[in-house]
C-alpha cells in the first residue's frame, strides 16, 4: 500500500478536482491561515457550547470531550449516492429477513448456508428472543452500514452495526456548524438534506407499535443515563423528536403493560427506542444486577404489548464471521446480487483461511469477531514484530474468535492538520431505518477520519474526528 | 411529563436562584465591609453572610474563622459546600443536562456557558474587582437563564415547574436574610435616623436590588418597619414574599388546572397567601418579627415537601 495508490476524493488519481469539490478546492486555494484557524475555533466553540461532548471511559481528565471537526466536507454526488443507497436497503432488508429468520425457522441453517454453531454460540445471540414477532418483522429498525470506498467506483461494506448504532447527532451537528461557519461555500451547492432525520426515526418508530397501542402510540428514548458517553445524542434525539427521554427508573410493567411515571401518574409506552444494550434492558431476564433496566420489560415485550428497537439479540448481525456471509445471506432472502460489496474475509476458524491468516498476517488486519469501537484489532501492515507475533499466538489460541481482512487502500480526503491541507483516511456510516412501512435513509451519513497521517482508525474512543457528509447534485 | 424531569426542572431553577441570591448577599457584604466601621457598624458582615446562607455549622466544620478569605473561599467556590455558587452552577447544569429536553437551547447554552467561564475560576486568587466581576457574571447568569425560560419555553407544566422553583427558592431566601438582619429592623431608641442603622437598612434593600424602588413605592426615607413591609407584603416589590407567593399559587393551579386535580400543595399554597394577604406589618412587628418569618420559612419547606410528594417521585 503506498501513498500514491491511495484514492483522494477531491482530487483524483489524475490530480483533477473531482466532481462536488470545485468550490473546496478554490477556498482552500484562496483562504488565509489566519480565516482558516479562526472557523476552527469558532467550530470547536460551536461544540463547546451546545454541549456535544462525548465521555471517554476510565479517562478522568477528559471527562466531557470535543470530537474533532473537520471543516473541509466530504463530497458525495447524487448519482453515487443513488447506489449506495440501494445497496444500503438491500442490505438493510436482508439483515432484517436473517435476524427474523435466526429466531424463527433457520431456513438459512437448515440450506447449510451459514454453520449452526456461528449464530447459536454467538455471544450476541438471545434464547429469549426465540419465536418472538415484533411488530412489523421488523427487528433492525435503525441500522448503521459503515461503508469504506477505494476507488471512484467501489464501495466496501466494512462492518454492519444493528445493535444500537450511534454517532447520527454528529451527522446533523456537522451539518448545524457547516451551515453557520461558511454559509458561502455552502450555498454554491445544492447539498441534499439531512435534518428530517428526527422526523425519519420518528415516522419508523410509530410504524412499528404493537397492534395493541392506540392510533397515537407513545414513543420513548431509553438512555443509560446523562453519565453515558452518546447521553448528548440521546437528549438531541428526543428532543428533536419530542418525545420523553426515559431512564430505567421512570418506566415499570404492570399486567404485562410498560407505563411511566408522569407527574400526573402512570402513562402507557407503546415504542421504546432504546440505547442501552440487551443485557442491561431487564434484570428479570438478563443482567439481574443491572440498575439501568426495567423489571419485567422482557414479558411485556413477548406479550406483544411494547415494541423494543431495535429488537433484543440482533446483535448477531455484528459479529465479523456473519459478517463473512452477507453476499450469501443477500441471495438467500432476496434473490438478488449485493449491490455492495464485502470486503473479502478469511474467517479464522476454517483451517485453510487460518493457515493463510499466520502466513501473511503483516499485509492483513485481523479483527476479533465480537469486537467493536476499534478495540482489539491488529493492522499488519502497521504492527510491529511483537504485535504481530502475539496475534498469531491469539489465532492459534482460539481461531474462531477472529477474522482477518486485506489492509484495503481506503480513500482520503484532504483535512486541516497541524501542517496544513493533508490526506486522511476517511469511512461512512450512514444510517438506515427500516418500519413497517418502508426503509429511510437521509442523503449521507457520518463521515469518520482518521486523524493521525495514514492511520485506518476512524473510531472516536481511538482520536479519530469527523467531518459534514455532503450528498450534492453536479 | 415525567415525575424525574419535574424533579429536575424544579430544582434546577431552585440552584439557580439560589446562586444569585447569594452573589447578591457577597456583593452587599463587600460593599458594607468597605464602610468605616461607625457606618457599618460592628456586626461581621461576613457572619451574616454565612447565616444567611444557612450554613454556619458547615462553616464551622470547615473553618475556625469567619474572614473574607474564608467565606468566599467556603460560599463561592468549595466543592464541599453543596451550596456555594460554583456547586450550584454545577447542580444547575447537572439537572440541565439530565432534562435538556425539557428546556430550551437557549436555557441550556446559559447554564453551559456559565459553567464553563466559572468552573476553573480561583476564588483565593480574587481581588476586589475580580469579586465584582465575577459576581456580576453569576447575577447575569440568572438573569440571562429566567430570561431564556420565560421567553422561549412553551407554557406546559416544564415551564410551571420550573416557575415553581424560582419562586418557592426566592421566597426561602428572602425570608432568610431577613431573619438575619431582624435586629437591625427592631426599632431602637437610641440609633433611629442614626447613619449606621441607614446604612444597614440600605443594604438589606441592595441585596435584593431594593433600594430605589423602594423610594419609588414610599416616597419617604428609609424605615425598618417600611423596609419589612416592603419585602415581605407588597406586592408591588417582585421578590416580596407576597409576590412569590401570588406567583406560587398562579403555577400551581396552572397545574391543577391541566391536570384537572388539586391536592395538599394548592391548598397549603393558598392558605399562606391568605395570612401574608391579611397581615400587617404592626402586628407582625408586635407578634415578633423572627417568629413570624421561622414560621414562613417552615411553612414554606413544608411545601417544598408537598410538591415533591405531590409530583416528584
Amino acid at each position: 500500500m503506498t501513498e500514491q495508490s491511495q484514492f483522494n476524493e477531491m482530487y483524483g488519481p489524475d490530480g483533477a478536482v473531482r466532481p462536488g469539490y470545485a468550490a473546496f478546492h478554490e477556498w482552500i486555494q484562496t483562504a488565509s491561515r489566519e480565516l482558516i484557524d479562526s472557523r476552527k475555533l469558532e467550530a470547536e466553540h460551536f461544540f463547546r457550547r451546545i454541549g456535544i461532548t462525548f465521555n471517554v471511559y476510565g479517562d478522568v481528565q477528559g471527562a466531557e470531550r470535543l470530537i474533532p471537526f473537520d471543516i473541509i466536507p466530504r463530497v458525495l454526488t447524487t448519482s453515487e449516492w443513488d447506489l449506495l443507497s440501494r445497496g444500503l436497503e438491500q442490505r438493510t432488508k436482508a439483515l432484517n429477513a436473517f435476524i427474523g429468520d435466526v429466531y424463527g425457522a433457520r431456513e438459512i441453517v437448515r440450506a447449510g448456508l451459514v454453520p449452526e454453531d456461528l449464530i447459536f454460540q454467538n455471544p450476541a445471540f438471545q434464547p429469549e428472543m426465540v419465536g418472538v414477532r415484533p411488530a412489523g418483522d421488523i427487528f433492525v429498525h435503525i441500522a448503521g452500514i459503515d461503508v469504506v470506498r477505494v476507488d471512484a467506483e467501489t464501495f466496501y461494506v466494512l462492518e454492519d452495526n444493528a445493535r444500537t448504532p450511534s454517532g447520527v447527532s454528529y451527522m446533523l451537528e456537522n451539518r448545524e456548524a457547516m451551515m453557520r461557519l461558511l454559509p458561502d461555500v455552502f450555498h454554491q451547492h445544492r447539498v441534499l438534506p439531512v435534518d428530517d432525520y428526527p422526523d425519519a426515526l420518528l415516522a419508523t418508530l410509530r410504524s412499528v407499535a404493537p397492534k395493541t397501542a392506540t392510533r397515537d402510540p407513545t414513543v420513548v428514548l431509553l438512555t443509560p443515563g446523562a453519565f453515558n458517553s452518546a447521553y448528548y445524542e440521546h437528549s438531541f434525539l428526543a428532543d428533536k423528536m419530542g418525545v420523553e427521554l426515559v431512564e430505567g427508573s421512570d418506566l415499570f410493567v404492570r399486567g404485562g403493560i410498560v407505563y411511566m411515571r408522569t407527574t400526573q401518574g402512570p402513562r402507557r409506552v407503546d415504542v421504546i427506542y432504546r440505547r442501552i444494550d440487551d443485557e442491561f434492558l431487564d434484570p428479570l431476564a438478563f443482567n439481574p444486577t443491572s440498575l439501568l433496566g426495567v423489571p419485567g420489560l422482557m414479558s411485556a415485550y413477548k406479550a406483544g404489548n411494547v415494541t423494543i428497537a431495535n429488537a433484543v439479540g440482533t446483535g448477531v448481525c455484528d459479529d465479523k464471521a456473519i459478517y463473512s456471509y452477507m453476499p450469501e445471506i443477500v441471495k438467500f432472502y432476496l434473490g438478488e446480487e449485493p449491490i455492495l460489496k464485502n470486503v473479502p474475509t478469511w474467517r479464522c476458524r476454517e483451517a485453510d483461511s487460518l493457515k493463510y491468516v499466520l502466513a501473511n498476517i503483516d499485509k492483513l488486519v485481523v479483527k476479533e469477531v465480537n469486537g467493536s469501537g476499534g478495540y482489539g484489532m491488529l493492522v499488519g501492515p502497521h504492527a510491529t514484530r511483537e504485535q504481530c507475533d502475539a496475534f498469531r499466538a491469539k489465532l492459534r489460541d482460539s481461531p474462531a474468535g477472529f477474522i482477518a481482512q486485506p489492509t484495503l487502500s481506503l480513500s482520503t480526503v484532504p483535512c486541516f492538520v497541524e501542517s496544513g491541507v493533508a490526506p486522511r483516511h476517511v469511512d461512512l456510516r450512514p444510517f438506515v431505518l427500516s418500519g413497517a412501512d418502508r426503509v429511510r435513509c437521509v442523503p449521507g451519513g457520518l463521515t469518520r477520519v482518521a486523524m493521525k497521517e495514514g492511520s485506518l482508525v476512524v473510531n472516536s474512543s481511538q482520536g479519530g474526528g469527523t467531518k459534514d457528509t455532503w450528498v450534492v447534485e453536479v | 411529563m415525567l415525575s424525574r424531569m419535574a424533579d429536575s426542572l424544579y430544582w434546577l431553577s431552585r440552584y439557580v436562584e439560589r446562586a444569585d441570591n447569594l452573589a447578591r448577599i457577597l456583593d452587599t457584604a463587600q460593599r458594607m465591609a468597605g464602610l468605616p466601621s461607625n457606618y457599618a457598624g460592628s456586626t461581621n458582615e461576613w457572619e451574616s453572610v454565612i447565616s444567611t446562607a444557612a450554613s454556619t455549622a458547615a462553616f464551622s466544620a470547615q473553618f475556625d474563622e469567619v474572614t473574607r478569605a474564608n467565606v468566599l473561599h467556603f460560599i463561592v467556590g468549595s466543592q464541599a459546600n453543596p451550596s456555594s455558587i460554583l456547586s450550584c452552577i454545577a447542580t444547575a447544569r447537572n439537572n440541565a443536562r439530565s432534562v435538556r429536553t425539557a428546556i430550551t437551547s437557549e436555557m441550556w447554552e446559559t447554564l453551559n456557558d456559565a459553567w464553563n467561564e466559572t468552573r476553573t475560576a480561583d476564588v483565593r486568587a480574587m481581588s476586589p474587582s475580580d469579586l465584582s466581576r465575577f459576581l456580576a457574571m453569576v447575577k447575569e447568569m440568572s438573569l440571562r437563564f429566567d430570561g431564556a425560560a420565560y421567553r422561549t419555553m412553551l407554557r406546559t407544566d416544564h415551564f410551571w415547574f420550573q416557575r415553581l422553583g424560582t419562586y418557592i427558592e426566592r421566597a426561602d431566601n428572602m425570608a432568610r436574610l431577613l431573619d438575619v438582619k431582624y435586629h437591625v429592623l427592631l426599632p431602637r431608641q437610641e440609633l433611629v435616623g442614626g447613619s449606621l442603622d441607614y446604612f444597614q437598612w440600605a443594604s438589606l434593600l441592595r441585596s435584593v436590588n431594593a433600594l430605589t424602588s423602594f423610594h419609588w413605592v414610599y416616597r419617604e426615607s428609609l424605615q425598618p418597619w417600611l423596609v419589612a413591609d416592603f419585602l415581605i407584603l407588597r406586592s408591588e416589590q417582585p421578590r416580596s414574599l407576597v409576590s412569590c407567593y401570588k406567583e406560587i399559587n398562579e403555577y400551581l393551579d396552572q397545574i391543577s388546572d391541566a391536570y384537572g386535580r388539586q391536592g395538599a400543595s394548592q391548598r397549603r399554597a393558598r392558605a399562606t397567601l391568605a395570612r401574608l394577604g391579611n397581615a400587617n406589618i404592626d402586628r407582625i412587628f408586635q407578634a415578633g418579627l423572627h417568629e413570624f418569618l421561622e414560621e414562613f420559612i417552615a411553612d414554606n419547606n413544608e411545601l417544598g415537601r408537598n410538591i415533591s410528594q405531590q409530583y416528584l417521585s
